[in-house]
């Protein structure tokens, strides 16, 4: 195997292998909490921290984790980050940990996270890791929190809470609602396909 | 000599002028009768909406085929017209102009071209339209006003329920000639059996679309609706009402009948109208909606291929498995 540049295994997850866009991971925690972008960044920002630090303790540790019980392992990991994560909204940001209701404990089971740390984590050194962590959550977060700006926009005529489109504007409500999540997602796959064929790089 | 006895050619030997621009032309010909009974119920404004819809479907076709660096043409062969008619024909007469567009440009693109424009669609483009502005403008999509007949310019519009309404939720019944005859609230071609009907027998004649699927569909709806009756006649309505209230005719004969959206065999289409009549009788009577015409037809556009796999005909010398 090709040995790859630090940078690039930053880069990566941005677009060329995006979780959400390209390969379609974490979708429950995208399509649920994005109706607004204030829930999409801090879900972005939590999966931010528990993926870093799961990414962290993991790399140190895989060496001396039977193999056997890796996939346990992981989530016990992953699950003490998460409950980290979890209690400090619930204390700090009591109102957005209710908007974000159970997606929080969820990340415990996100796809994104386990699937780094089984594919990407157990068999990479730990520098490595740490810049794939960052790039996977640089590139889940830009999505979800495009995509929560978009329906926010159509849903509320607002963006991050300030009202953008004025009162001649007659909200959406579709783009509150769980369609307007898989349509906002659907266009964005697609435009994103679009621009990989035509450009052939990214 | 005896070339001219026997001219020896490939297949295909039987020719005719009819290709699918003028098909869906001629549909739009059987659409003007519900066309001209909306004006004459709703006003001059029902002729807007219906205006704008199709100017809206039509470019949105038109954008979509130029970005795709295709024939412009294609944007005007009549299926994207009919699409626009018939999204018009499914809204309420006061529904704001815009709205209008954007359903029909929403129909257009996610319900016809996302998957390859004409006759690549699995759902009806108009009733994709219909559900998004069902889903995003709840409130502007269930007004309903009463009817004003007799061509009017401008119409002083009484906020009324539709028979439906008035039967689920306050018991009321509506006498069966206004149903017939369409002098009751409801969407702008939904409201008149006899126009509807009159659609119906020119595309039958000429055989563009198969009146088994109008028949199973509507006769399910009236006998599963016929069954509840028999149950409990104090609480359900008669079948006589179920199939001349609501959108069910102009389903029948204009949104499941879609050559695209239909399974290809005569046994299957006759499935197809029966389980989509069931999703009404139910939904009417059991859901959260007065009617149900639009998601059954959705809903029961996604069974096609399974219909089709299950109803396809054996070749010869197939062995029975």
């Amino acid at each position: 195997m090709k040995k790859r540049s630090l940078f690039y295994e930053f880069k990566k997850g941005l677009v060329a292998e995006n979780p959400v866009l390209i390969m379609l991971l974490g979708l429950c925690s995208t399509l649920a909490v994005s109706n607004k972008a204030i829930n999409s960044l801090s879900m972005a920002l939590a999966v931010f921290f528990v993926l870093f630090f799961s990414s962290l303790i993991i790399g140190l540790i895989k060496n001396i984790i039977p193999d056997q019980v890796r996939i346990p392992s992981f989530i016990l990991v992953i699950a003490t980050f998460v409950t980290l994560a979890d209690l400090f909204m619930k204390a700090k940001f009591p109102a957005i940990s209710k908007a974000l209701g159970p997606y929080i404990p969820l990340i415990v089971v996100n796809c994104i996270i386990l699937g780094r740390q089984e594919a990407f984590v157990s068999k990479n050194s730990l520098a490595a890791s740490l810049m794939d962590a960052i790039g996977m959550s640089l590139g889940y977060l830009w999505v979800i929190v495009l995509l929560g700006m978009v329906r926010e926009l159509l849903g509320f005529g607002t963006i991050f809470g300030v009202r953008v489109l004025g009162s001649w504007f007659k909200p959406w409500l579709v783009m509150v609602l769980p369609p307007g999540s898989f349509i906002t997602l659907g266009i964005f796959v697609g435009v994103l396909n679009w621009l990989r064929s035509k450009g052939g790089k990214a | 000599m005896s070339e001219k006895l026997l001219a020896v050619s490939t297949s295909p030997h039987v020719f005719t002028r009819e290709d699918s621009r003028k098909i869906m032309w001629n549909t739009v010909l059987s659409l003007i009768p519900p066309v001209l009974g909306a004006i004459y119920f709703f006003g001059l404004r029902a002729l807007w909406v219906i205006l704008v819809s199709v100017i809206s479907a039509v470019l949105a076709e038109a954008i979509w085929l130029y970005a795709r660096k295709m024939p412009l043409s294609m944007a005007i062969d009549g299926s994207q017209v009919i699409t626009g008619i018939l999204l018009a024909l499914t809204l309420p007469p006061t529904i704001p102009l815009w709205m209008a567009s954007l359903g029909a440009i929403f129909g257009i693109i996610f319900g016809k071209q996302v998957f390859g424009g004409i006759g690549q669609n699995i759902f009806n483009p108009a009733l994709i339209g219909r559900a998004f502005l069902m889903a995003a403008f709840p409130v502007e999509l269930t007004t309903w006003v009463a009817p004003t007949p007799g061509f009017h310019l401008t119409v002083d519009a009484t906020t009324t329920a539709t028979p439906l309404a008035l039967m689920k939720f306050s018991h009321q019944m509506t006498p069966y000639s206004k149903l017939f005859w369409g002098n009751v609230a409801g969407s702008l071609g939904e409201t008149s059996v006899f126009l509807i009907l009159l659609g119906f027998v020119f595309l039958v004649i000429k055989k563009y679309i198969d009146w088994r699927e109008s028949f199973s569909y509507v006769a399910t709806v009236f006998v599963l609706g016929g069954i509840f009756w028999l149950i409990n006649p104090s609480k359900y309505p008669d079948p006589l009402f179920h199939i001349l209230s609501g959108g069910l005719m102009l389903g029948a004969v204009y949104m499941i009948t879609d050559m695209v959206t239909s399974p290809v065999t005569p046994k299957g289409r006759i499935i197809y109208g029966i389980g989509a009549g069931i999703l009404v009788v139910l939904i009417r009577l059991f859901g959260g909606f007065p009617e149900g015409v639009m998601y059954s037809i959705l809903l029961i556009n996604m069974t096609r291929p399974w219909i089709d796999r299950l109803t396809i005909r054996r070749r010869f010398g197939e062995v029975r498995k």
